[in-house]
This record gives C-alpha cells, structure tokens and sequence, in this order.
C-alpha cells in the first residue's frame, strides 16, 4: 500500500519533469561502455538526447552537429552515486534539540560549494546529502545532481524518495557535549530508543487528534464551534513517515542498535530504506535480508571509535553476497572523489565480481534512492549521466576524464590541464615582468 | 669468506639462543616458479628465490635448490619485496576517538627523549591487516608538539616490541612552525613562526654548548660536569648529523624555510607531508632533502593549487629529481599504503617509480638498504607473493614471508567474519 502511493508519487513527478528536461545532447564514441546491468559493450557508442540515454550500442548514428566525445581506449560507467554526504550544505547538524524533523537540508543548500567540483572530480553525478547524526531524529535530507554552476533548485532530483535521518549510538549520545550547561537527553543507547519512541507514539496521537477532528468536521452533528488540533511541524513529518510518505535512513553502527530500529519501525509500521555505516552489518544478514533493509556503508574506514571497531572490509561483499543491497558511500567531501577506489577494493576483501563492485556505487545507490529508473546504469530512457576514467575504473591506476549529467559535460581533465598550463604560464610570465621591473 | 663465516656464527648464536625446535618455519625454503619483481634490477620470469636463515640465499632463474629446502610452488604469482611504511602509527593507535588507545602523542612542546617504539603495542590489530596487505617494514611515528621524539623502525612480525623492532631510532620528528590557513592573512602568526623557528635553533645551540661542556668535562676532572639535561641530551645526536630530523612541512613558503633551517643548523633531514612540494620542486631537489609523502587521502590546500595537486605533486618531484617513499599516515588504514602510491602513478608518477616509494626508497631514506627494500642476495627474506600487481586494488597477498618465516594472515577481519559465517 505504502510502496503503490510512493511509486504514484514517483511516476507523477516523472510525468511533470521529464517534459520539461533541461538536458542537452551528447555522443560518447568508442569506448568500453560497463553499463553495469545490461553487461559491456567493448567500442560502444552512448548517445545522449535532451539529457536522456536514446541508444547505447556500436557505430551509432547521431543528429548532425551533435557534440561528440571520443572515448577511444576509456572506460564509459553510468555516473557515481553517493547514498550518504553532506556536502553542499552551509549546516549538518540542528543540535539545539535532540528532535528536528522539521528541519530540512533543502533549505541550506550551497550551490556555490566547491564540494560539487569535487564530487565531480570523482565521477559523482548525484549525491544523497543529509542531515547530521547529532540527533536521534534528525532533520530531512535531499537528493542532488552534481550540476555545477547551476542554482540549488536546478540540482534537486524531483524523484528521488522523501527520506528522514535518525542517528542512533555514540554520535546523538555525545552530541551535546558541545553545549553549554546541562547534558542534553538522551546520553545512552536506552535514551536514543526511548526518545524516537516517545515522538512516534506523539505522532500517531496527533494523527488521531486530526483523523477526529475531520471526521467530526463532515458529520452533519458538528459542533459550530469545532477548533482544529494545533499545526506541528515535526509532528507533520512523523506522520508523513508513518503515512509511507517519506523513508527512514538510520545511522548506526553495532547490529543490536540496528535490530532495536527495525523494531521500532515494525511497532509504528514506518519503513527504512537504508541502514547508515551498519559496521557490523554482517552480523545481521539474515534480519536484514528478511526486512529488506539495504545499507549504504564505508569500504573499510573503521576503528575511529569504539562502535566502528568490528567494521570489517569483508562487511560489503560479505552482505552483497547474503543478498543485502549494499551501497558505498562517501560520508566525507575528500572521499567522495575515490569511491571507485572503495568500490575495488570489495573484489579483494570478499571477491565481487567487477560488475558486483561496481553496483555498490551506481545501481544499488539509485535503488536506495527511489531513483533507479532514472539512474545508475547505462540503458536507454535512464538519464545521460556518465562518468569516462581513463583505465578501467576499479584499478588503482585510474584517474576520473569526465563527468557528465544530463548529456552536459560538467567536469573534463583535459579542459583543466589545459587551463592550468595557460594559468602557469601567465603566472611565470607576471613573475618575469616583475623581476625586470626590480 | 668473511661472509661465509659471519653466517656459520650467526646460524650458531641462533641455534643457541632460541633453540631451532622453536622456529616452526623450515630453515631453507624455495619459491619456486614465481615471476619475481626485485625492484632493484631487471624483472625475473619464473625464478627462484632461495631463502636460508632469514636471508636471500640465492635468487635468478638458474638457482639450484638444495636437498634440505622446504620447495614452495609459486607459479602463476609475482614475488616482490614486502612494502615500507615510511610514516603510521602502527601499534601506538588502536581507535583514534578513544584516548586511552592512543600513545602516538606526547603533551609539551619540545619532547626529543620520548621514543614511539617504547609504547608499542605488539598485540594491535591493525598489525596484521597491514601485514596481510604485504607491508612488512613501518616506521612509527611519535607527533605534537614542535619535537615529537623519536621515530622507530618494526618489522610487522614478532612477539614483543623488542623482537618487532629494527631500529629504535631513525629520525627526530619536528613539526615546524606553520601558519595555520585560516590564520594565514593575519600578521601575527607569521612573527610568531618566526620566533618560533628562534627557539628551535637557540635549543640546538644550546644543546651544542652542552656537548662540548660535557666532552671538556670528561677530557678534564678538573672542570665542573654539566648538569644532566634530558632535553639536551637527547639532541646531541641530532645536531652531530648521526640522527636526522623528520620535518613535518607542508606549504611552500614553510618548506623554503625548513630547507634554510636544515642548511643553517647542519643537520640531517628527511621531509614528511610537503604537499605544496610541487610549487618549489627545484628548491627541493637541490637541497638534496629526500620526502616522504603523506595520506593522499587529502585536500588541496587552497582551490587555486587545482584538484588533483596532492594526487600530482608526487609525479612532480619525482621528475625535479627528490628522492621519495609514501606513507599511509595511519594505523587503522596503514594496509592502504600500496594505493596512495598508485594514487600517484594515476596522476604522472611512472609505476616503477611508484612501487620504488614503497620498497627500495623508503630503504635508502631510512638507512636500511644494505638489508631491506628490495629481492637481492643477502638481505633480510621480506618477500611477498602476490596474484597481480601490489599496488592494484583487487590484488590479493596470497604469501608474506618476514626474515624467511611464513607469516600466518588471518587478522581481524577474518577472525571476525568467520566468526559470523558460522550464524
């Protein structure tokens, strides 16, 4: 029921935006094109019109004057994505208060963030960009197209889910450390559970308080002066979850805190699309397969405190492999431009296949997302988002040449060394100029 | 003959000592059949290396293997030397967050008599994961401050500190004086840099003073014995040029001073970070000062130095000529210092060069090169077999070998996971 509304949701947003892209047109020639779902394609050709992938395939003819890319001995992927960051933002975490639904990163968002380029840098085309894990619930989180130089709105992917944070474990216990006075509530994994508790037991109460006062407002019995229950905004949002509105993505990190969250969710029938950083994820496979819940985690980044000490890099393949949906993420604007690197590195720790580690971070993300059917793989009809690496992109050797979004090339290496030489040439001109003058 | 006879007596001394029933490792081994990488000289398709008492025996195409030799089939991997940590915090970091896991840093600012390989804590996790990723060698790194103390030399294998290390010291870590960037366009920080670079060397003078009140005092008894100083003390061999600085520097304008400090003060020096490097690489190159590269897990320093400068700045000092090795600047993620080395391949450094900053330069900078960093004759057996390239991410360490004993690579990871397999 909760799933048909938000695939309604989804393909209503489809409907209004696809209209109206802004793509342009683009054809990437001759290059090893990992489609990631439909196989390789060696000497393929991707032809992007309007930003939407119109054929993917070998000596592809395009519309006369169309911009083309040589890709001859390159690597062509569906553009990277990253299920979990919080980059372009000008705040992460509210930690005024231990509960702020209401808050939502849309609005500070900082389209002028060089994090952007980064992420481009890095092959990334959309980015999950969330509230910090200060606080059991945390604030809404917002999904974005890495289209630098263009405004926030521009950058907001319409179809993505609606998706809430909640920070479970040591990050929400010790938040208030950094405020004056009083240590906030809660400051033990008791309190977290407790807290998230008490706000969904005071949602579905507000959601009756309404229920009745609809009702009671059709009924040919009301009352004249009937008052309606007073607007919550954090109670809104609560209830949007539980309406199947919007997703849960949890940050935790020991797989007792985890389970404890699934039955939360169970008691108030709201879903979870993904568990955040789950270091001990593969303890739990069997709960989480038999609820559906993916994770979006770290390679091997562990042990920087006492619950990221049994994150294993066995952790993705591992779980990939139990039949969990695993993504890769960032968590960091340094990261962001190496998670190809991460992704490889679950061909060693646990043996993916190439395909596998690239699913970690395209398709399984987009899955994450609600965004699959527009991104993160290489097949016609999805988005012309692409990312172009010189070696194949799980080698340790690789360097990222393009990114494109929508059919628009937004990063390009041989743009930038070309305008780096011409600025280090000027510099050493300016530097001579001035040695003359002295 | 003369090496000859130090074998027989150190095979003596080794019998004696340990009792050879004790070492489970067969005292002669052959791989046999690997293609075997040396690093220092040309590559070698399917040969052999013959390990006797710790040590290369023998290695080439045509080496005949004794009766004796415990024969290992290496066919179809490749044989390199194992890897150098040119900077982690193995063993003195276990979960950075927890502080009582944490004895890489010293309160106070000047702490030369401090020593990492004191606080080594063989029984470390992050020991084995480095180790299983074919990183055999680390040196580890003491920091705060402006001297750190001194850093050590391990071999990632051993029961207790002292059979871990190879070195208790190779250099005296100090952290010069830097601006930090926010403060950069402030006037003040810059004159306290500057005071502060005042008092380093007004502290090595001072120590040279005390040598040679203490040298008069022991040729004369008539002359008064200088109080004991462990501050002082600790310096003498870092102002004689025995024992050389580990400089922490990073921009450019501090390494010009660092390369005039060294120059002015006569001292030793190895560079560590330098990631404005690539902005004063001539400068570099010509002071003759060898750098060992931080995480390239990092961010430019400033947007105008472009995006990949910490990923090209290895390839550009490279090419002026600086003699180099990479670090993993880490404890939890030192098992990663093969891939900031391809991390630079991927951005100009040529591949050899790149499996060089991680094997035989590291050897050279740390003085350690007549017996690691490379598969020669007669150095120590560090050797790792290998299923593809060392420094490629999917690569798996099928064999590591430390002083010719097999090294057994279940870790933390393993343990764990076949913990839960069993679920």
């Amino acid at each position: 029921m909760n799933r048909k509304i938000i695939s309604l949701i989804v393909c209503l947003n489809l409907a209004v935006f696809s209209g109206i892209s802004s793509g342009q047109d683009l054809l990437i020639k001759n290059g090893t094109v990992l489609t990631v779902t439909q196989g390789t394609i060696l000497n393929g050709d991707v032809l992007i019109l309007n930003g939407i992938i119109e054929k993917i395939g070998k000596d592809l003819k395009a519309p006369e004057g169309i911009k083309i890319v040589d890709a001859a001995g390159k690597y062509v992927m569906p553009g990277i994505i990253d299920s979990h960051t919080h980059i372009a933002l000008s705040g992460t975490n509210e930690t005024g208060d231990a509960i702020t639904p209401e808050v939502n990163m849309r609005d500070v968002l900082h389209a002028e963030s060089p994090s952007i380029y980064t992420a481009l840098s890095g092959g990334v085309t959309m980015v999950h960009t969330m509230h910090g894990s200060g606080n059991p619930i945390g604030g809404e989180n917002i999904v974005l197209k890495m289209k630098w130089g263009k405004t926030s709105e521009e950058m907001i992917v319409p179809q993505a889910y609606r998706t809430l944070k909640f920070a479970l474990g040591e990050n929400p216990k010790r938040a208030s450390s950094f405020t004056i006075g009083t240590p906030r509530y809660p400051q033990s994994r008791m309190g977290v559970n407790a807290i998230i508790r008490r706000e969904f037991l005071k949602a579905k109460n507000y959601m009756e308080q309404w229920d009745r006062y609809l009702k009671a407002k059709k009924s040919k019995k009301a009352a004249k002066n009937i008052v309606p229950p007073r607007k919550d905004l954090q109670m809104e949002q609560l209830a949007d979850m539980i309406r199947g509105k919007m997703v849960a993505r949890c940050h935790s990190y020991r797989a007792d805190e985890t389970l404890e969250f699934i039955k939360l969710s169970k008691e108030f029938g709201f879903k979870i699309a993904c568990f955040e950083h789950v270091s001990e994820a593969f303890k739990i496979t069997k709960e989480l397969v038999e609820e559906g819940v993916g994770i979006s985690i770290f390679l091997d980044s562990w042990a920087y405190k006492v619950e990221a000490s049994e994150g294993i890099a066995y952790n993705a393949a591992y779980c990939t492999k139990k039949g969990v949906l695993v993504s890769i993420n960032s968590d960091s604007g340094e990261r962001i431009r190496r998670l190809f690197n991460d992704a490889a590195k679950s061909m060693k720790y646990g043996g993916l296949s190439a395909d596998e580690a690239l699913k970690l971070i395209t398709i399984n993300p987009a899955i994450q997302l609600g965004v699959e059917k527009i991104a993160g793989s290489l097949e016609v009809g999805k988005h012309g988002d692409v990312a172009i690496f010189n070696e194949h992109p799980l080698s340790a050797y690789t360097a990222c040449q393009m990114t494109v979004v929508e059919g628009e090339i937004y990063f390009d290496r041989a743009q930038y060394l070309k305008e780096r030489e011409e600025m280090e040439k000027k510099k050493k001109e300016e530097e001579k100029k001035k040695g003359e003058k002295k | 003959m003369t090496r000859k006879t130090l074998t027989f007596f150190t095979v003596v001394v080794f019998c004696f000592s340990f009792g050879l029933s004790l070492d489970k490792s067969p005292n002669v081994i052959a791989i046999k059949g690997a293609k075997i990488i040396p690093v220092v000289g040309e590559d070698i398709e399917q040969g052999t290396i013959l390990i006797k008492d710790g040590k290369i025996e023998d290695i080439g195409q045509n080496v005949s293997i004794p009766q004796d030799a415990e024969v290992y089939d290496a066919q179809g991997l490749i044989a390199y030397p194992g890897m150098i940590d040119s900077y982690c915090y193995l063993g003195l970091q276990e979960i950075s967050a927890v502080s009582a896991t944490v004895d890489s840093r010293e309160t106070g600012q000047f702490n030369p008599q401090v020593k990492a390989v004191e606080a080594l804590w063989p029984d470390s996790m992050h020991i084995p994961i480095t180790m299983s990723n074919g990183i055999t060698t680390a040196v580890v790194v003491c920091t705060g401050g402006l001297i750190s103390g001194q850093v050590g030399m391990i071999r990632l294998a051993g029961w207790t500190p002292e059979e871990m290390v190879i070195r208790n010291s190779v250099a005296m870590h100090i952290q010069f004086p830097s601006v930090p960037r926010i403060r950069r366009r402030e006037s003040q920080p810059q004159e306290q840099t500057s005071k502060q670079i005042e008092e380093l060397k007004e502290l090595l003078n001072e120590v040279r003073y005390y040598q040679k009140r203490k040298q008069a005092a022991q040729k004369n008894s008539n002359l008064p014995l200088p109080g004991f100083d462990e501050k002082l003390e600790f310096l003498i061999p870092v102002v004689n040029g025995k024992l050389p600085v580990l400089i922490s520097v990073y921009a450019d304008k501090d390494i010009r001073a660092a390369i005039q400090f060294v120059k002015d003060e006569k001292l030793k020096a190895i560079f560590f970070g330098v990631t404005d490097g690539w902005k004063v690489a001539e400068e570099i190159k010509k002071s003759g000062i060898p750098v060992v590269f931080g995480s390239l897990y990092a961010m430019p320093s400033e947007w105008d130095n472009g995006y990949d400068a910490i990923y090209r700045n290895p390839g550009v000092l490279a090419k002026a000529g600086v003699k180099f090795s990479f670090s993993s600047q880490s404890a939890s993620l030192a098992k990663d210092l093969p891939y900031h080395a391809a991390k630079a391949a991927a951005f100009g450094l040529d591949k050899k060069e790149a499996l060089k900053g991680v094997t035989i330069y590291p050897a050279q900078i740390f003085g350690v090169d007549d017996s690691l960093g490379s598969l020669e004759k007669g150095k120590a057996a560090n050797i790792v077999l290998a299923d593809g390239d060392i420094l490629e991410l999917s690569t798996n360490i099928k064999r590591v070998f430390i002083d010719g004993k097999e090294m057994d690579l279940s870790n933390r990871y393993t343990q764990l996971l076949e913990k839960y397999k069993k679920r």
